[in-house]
């Protein structure tokens, strides 16, 4: 399967709203380390091992992160063999394989990521398991020195529900893309989120079929010009937040690649949820998508055009000049700085509260709303494996444990000889 | 009524056929008598003839059920060939089923249900007792309606409760003309309306009502009775296939100490399965009801590579969807037990019907050369050794492992000697604990084999064993992908090698009947009990006639060639339209012939014994 080709044909750019062009600005997030120029390859064809995301080379500091205390030098997990003491690094997740995705990918920096964050989550190494599917996605287990399937497509949550219930103590993610997850394996998708298996669920969007070489995917704009639609798709996008609410998704959250920074604390907060925990990545495919997600990302755009939550805070953004209004059941931006609203005008954020969560999936598509970015919605509630579990458990202490011979003569038996 | 002293004739065996709408009860009725005889210690075999609709409109054609059971103190094979007495609760029953019950035997109908409108339902044109379809056979009339309702007078139900009892008066009624015990139909009634006195009463009322009325009544010539069968030493009890099967699977579970995971969903008639398991939640049994048929494989195969028992069962158009995943099971090389409850095909087909379509499904069913071992049932009972040896070979051989039984299998029942647990091949299973390679460095490679060709089992969770599995092709030993066109053709021969060696596993071919001779009657699955019933038949008529049964499809045993060079024929009945017979024209260059039957109905031996009759006359 050539999945590395470079042809750049084919698909068309995303009409962007005038401003929005541009995709070669700096990363405008918060992430100092690790910021993906777009410009730049990711690193060479063929590399023995990536480096990381492209250019991301220096330390990285997790002080964006308030609610985990700093890691001592070391122990953030960047680069270097883990101390005697057994502690890990990120070096530790990183197996032997060549990574093969297209320079310049967006899956480098997801990848380099979770690398950087397993050695934080005092998991024993031997307990993650990663599952994927079908797509570029697909072949993140390879590169990383865990447990690890590369399955089929689509059935990533299949395979990781039945490994997760009959095993509950390991640490199951599921790697997966937008036609993997939303397209030929949507149904285990909603259906792994409604019983609250515990994992976490790492979708990679990047709105185009990569691996078969760029046809339109579940995610992609309608009118979308591709291999597939040379007159443009017809097709209405799937929105993945508002179909993770909809299935009852007790964790769903939105992040970017080109925000390490970002990305690693939705990763951490989705591994510390107990359940299902669904991570959309915007994830850039420069060869047939390029720019995608460019409004979101792009220094230039990204101030007005996205809002990052955070739990328990008013939703503002620009820079603290606008913030989300609440007008009855609708959503509206409001101008912070014209001396009519107030930051006190604006919606808080409450990642328990189901029905503003819905509000904030639904902000999609064409919305004028800054898109969220961050917690969406997080509920406790039992997982699927320990309430399997706990039945196991009870039926044994109500009957006592099974007695085969029993069994085998339970029923009207009678003796011949 | 004083009691009336019919004269009581003892037979070696009998047929009997219970035949109303969905809704009259047949399959329970069926399935109590079939306790009484398990319990008066006869040999027995039974075949529920069902609609796939839960309840067509009464009294249609479509919407017959059906039971039939034979009983016997003689080896008792298959569910007979022909009734000698039909149980008939309507008109539709009799249109559709009197062509099983043989000419002189006894017809017991149920008066009340024929009427012009009934009559009308099962299209007929005039009432089969008037219009001469009734003139070969030996008619009894009781209004059973009538009856069980007089019986049931005193009881606070209301008319069409009182109506439903009428099953158990035919019931009685049929237990006293084989002198079969009711007490074990009256215990079950106990136990499945405990917390129904009234209903649990009348149903015991109409039971005994039943017995009275044989007893007093004058209808009946004679009553029969079956002695006890002479089975080998052991204990027996009654099992359905599907029960049979699910306790193959916990004794492996068991046996081997693997945690059984089972990941289904509902379908016909696999589902018995899955009800029978999630009883057992005791013996870490844990069942999945998955969202669809690919999530049942899924959760199985998940469950595998965590180092469990992953199964699933499903029927023919399930195995479809299953395809995908079985493959993936077949690169990892992973153990998964697939259990194929065939029903008649293609496509929804015959959903309640049995039929053996699905032998080239599993065989070749999947995409690339995809080897694996298939495993098929021959009886009810049986049903037990095909799992239990499905699961040990699927994780010595770290391989998904396909049995194939069928509808008649799983809802049928027989005697089943209940086997010494010490008995059965041992299950042991090594896990891999410690790297099992030096490359400057100790390192662990998933893909080294050991003498059989079987990889090691390392389960997630096991330090310093961290390795990745997938459906891309695997490079020899380490395992890492390999695109390299050498690689890919060692390693595709290098599963198949594998598989062959499961050969090993296959005990002697049993050679049933002539040990060498004329015809070499080769099958599978189902048809066993009527090809030996044919082949004993044949033999009487001094043809030297044989059978090979065939356990395992893939690898095909060492010792079948053996056996074949020393008959002269071959014939190959299956319930399809001809699978088997083309694997082994294949694999012996020999000229086996097809017999076909795919009618939604097992083989009667008679149809099997005609075959042997005319390959032999054609040559």
């Amino acid at each position: 399967m050539p999945d590395n080709s470079n042809s750049n044909d084919g698909t068309k750019k995303p009409d962007l709203p005038p401003g929005l062009q541009s995709s070669s600005g700096e990363n405008g997030s918060e992430d100092d380390s690790g910021g993906d120029d777009t410009k730049k390859p990711a690193g060479p064809p063929g590399a023995k091992k990536p480096s990381g995301p492209p250019s991301s080379s220096s330390g990285e500091s997790e002080t964006q992160n308030a609610k985990k205390p700093a890691m001592p030098p070391g122990f953030s997990g960047d680069g270097g063999p883990g101390a005697d003491d057994g502690t890990l690094s990120r070096s530790d997740f990183q197996s032997d394989q060549d990574v093969r995705w297209c320079p310049g990918c967006g899956d480098y920096a997801i990848l380099s990521t979770v690398q950087r964050l397993l050695p934080d989550l005092g998991v024993p190494k031997e307990n993650f398991v990663f599952i994927s599917g079908i797509g570029c996605s697909g072949r993140f287990p390879y590169y990383m020195d865990t447990y690890g399937m590369h399955s089929i497509h689509g059935r990533p949550p299949a395979i990781a529900t039945g490994l997760k219930t009959s095993r509950p103590e390991l640490d199951v993610w599921i790697v997966t893309g937008d036609g993997d997850a939303l397209s030929i394996g949507g149904n285990h998708l909603i259906h792994v989120l409604r019983r609250n298996v515990d994992m976490q669920m790492l979708l990679f969007n990047n709105e185009i079929y990569g691996l078969t070489k760029g046809q339109y995917s579940p995610t992609s704009e309608q009118g979308k010009v591709t291999k597939s639609t040379p007159h443009g798709s017809l097709d209405r996008p799937f929105n993945p937040a508002a179909v993770a609410l909809g299935a009852d998704g007790a964790f769903v959250a939105r992040s970017m690649d080109r925000d390490t920074q970002h990305m690693k604390r939705m990763m951490r907060r989705a591994h510390e949820h107990e359940g299902a925990s669904f991570l959309e990545i915007y994830q850039n495919c420069h060869i047939f998508n390029d720019g995608a997600f460019a409004e979101f990302t792009d220094k230039d755009t990204q101030p007005e055009r996205a809002l990052f939550l955070e739990d328990g805070e008013p939703m503002t953004f620009d820079e603290g000049k606008k913030g989300l209004r609440l007008d009855g059941l609708s959503l509206e931006t409001i101008d912070l700085e014209n001396g009519r609203w107030s930051e006190d005008d604006c919606a808080v954020h409450e990642e328990s509260n189901r029905e503003k969560a819905h509000l904030l999936a639904r902000i999609f598509g064409g919305s004028e709303l800054p898109r969220p970015f961050g917690v969406i919605y997080r509920e406790e509630r039992p997982c699927y494996e320990d309430l399997v579990t706990e039945q196991l458990e009870a039926v044994t202490e109500e009957r006592g444990e099974g007695d085969l011979e029993a069994l085998l003569h339970d029923a009207d038996t009678w003796t011949i000889g | 009524m004083p009691q009336i002293d019919t004269p009581t004739q003892t037979i070696p065996d009998a047929t009997v056929l219970f035949a109303g709408d969905s809704g009259d009860g047949m399959q329970l009725t069926g399935s109590q008598f079939t306790l009484a005889a398990a319990y008066a210690q006869n040999d027995l075999s039974t075949l529920p003839d069902f609609p796939a609709e839960i309840r067509a409109p009464a009294g249609t054609t479509y919407g017959v059920s059906a039971f039939q059971l034979h009983f016997g103190s003689v080896d008792v094979r298959t569910p007979g060939d022909d009734a000698d007495l039909l149980v008939a609760m309507n008109p539709a029953a009799v249109e559709v089923h009197l062509d099983r019950v043989r000419r002189g035997g006894h017809v017991l109908i149920n008066t009340d249900a024929f009427t012009e409108r009934s009559f009308d339902l099962a299209d007929l044109d005039a009432d089969p007792r008037e219009d001469g379809t009734l003139d070969d056979y030996d008619v009894i009339e009781v209004p059973l309606t009538t009856l069980t309702r007089e019986a049931l007078a005193e009881f606070d139900l209301d008319k069409a409760a009182k109506g439903r009892c009428k099953n158990m008066f035919a019931l009685g009624l049929t237990l006293w003309r084989y002198a079969r015990p009711v007490e074990p139909a009256i215990e079950w009634l106990s136990e499945k309306f405990a917390d129904q006195p009234e209903i649990r009463k009348a149903n015991v009322r109409a039971l005994k009502k039943g017995l009275h009325y044989g007893e007093t009544t004058e209808q009946f010539a004679a009553r029969y009775e079956v002695e006890p069968a002479s089975l080998d030493e052991g204990t027996y009890r009654a099992i359905r296939g599907a029960e049979a099967l699910a306790l193959g699977l916990i004794t492996a579970s068991r046996k081997s100490g693997l945690q059984l995971f089972y990941g289904s969903y509902p379908i016909t008639p696999a589902s018995d399965i899955l009800h029978e398991l999630s009883k057992h939640k005791n013996f870490d049994v844990a069942t999945f009801q998955a969202e669809d048929e690919i999530a049942a494989a899924g959760s199985a195969l998940g469950a595998s590579f965590g180092g469990n028992l992953g199964v699933c069962a499903t029927s023919g158009p399930g195995i479809a969807l299953k395809t995908e995943t079985i493959g993936l099971a077949v690169m990892t090389e992973l153990p998964m037990v697939i259990v194929n409850m065939q029903r008649g095909g293609p496509s929804t087909g015959l959903p309640t019907k049995p039929e053996q379509g699905d032998l080239m499904q599993a065989l070749y069913g999947r995409n690339g050369d995809a080897p694996l071992p298939v495993v098929a049932a021959a009886s009810p009972g049986d049903c037990f050794r095909a799992a239990y040896d499905a699961s040990r070979i699927a994780t010595k051989y770290m391989t998904p492992v396909i049995v194939l039984a069928d509808n008649y299998l799983s809802s049928g029942s027989e005697p089943w000697k209940i086997p010494d647990l010490d008995e059965l091949p041992p299950f042991e299973v090594d896990f891999a604990e410690e790297p099992n390679h030096q490359n400057g460095e100790a390192a662990f490679l998933p893909y080294l084999r050991d003498d059989d060709g079987t990889r090691p089992w390392a389960k997630p969770g096991t330090l310093d064993l961290e390795h990745r599995v997938g459906g891309l092709e695997k490079e020899y030993g380490t395992g890492d992908v390999s695109y390299d066109p050498d690689n890919h053709q060692r390693m595709t021969r290098v599963r198949a090698d594998k598989i062959d060696s499961v050969r090993q596993e296959i005990p002697p071919t049993e050679i049933y009947g002539a040990d060498e001779g004329e015809l070499l009657v080769v099958s599978w699955g189902s048809t066993r009990g009527a090809v030996r019933t044919a082949v004993d038949r044949a033999r009487k008529d001094g043809l030297a006639v044989g059978s090979a049964h065939l356990r395992h499809l893939h690898p095909l045993p060492a010792d079948l060639e053996g056996a074949l060079d020393r008959f002269d024929r071959y014939l190959v009945p299956e319930m399809n339209d001809g699978q088997l017979v083309r694997v082994l024209r294949a694999e012996y260059l020999r000229d086996f012939q097809p017999l076909g039957k795919v009618q939604g109905q097992p083989f009667t031996a008679n149809e099997i014994q005609g075959g042997i009759e005319e390959t032999l006359a054609s040559a």
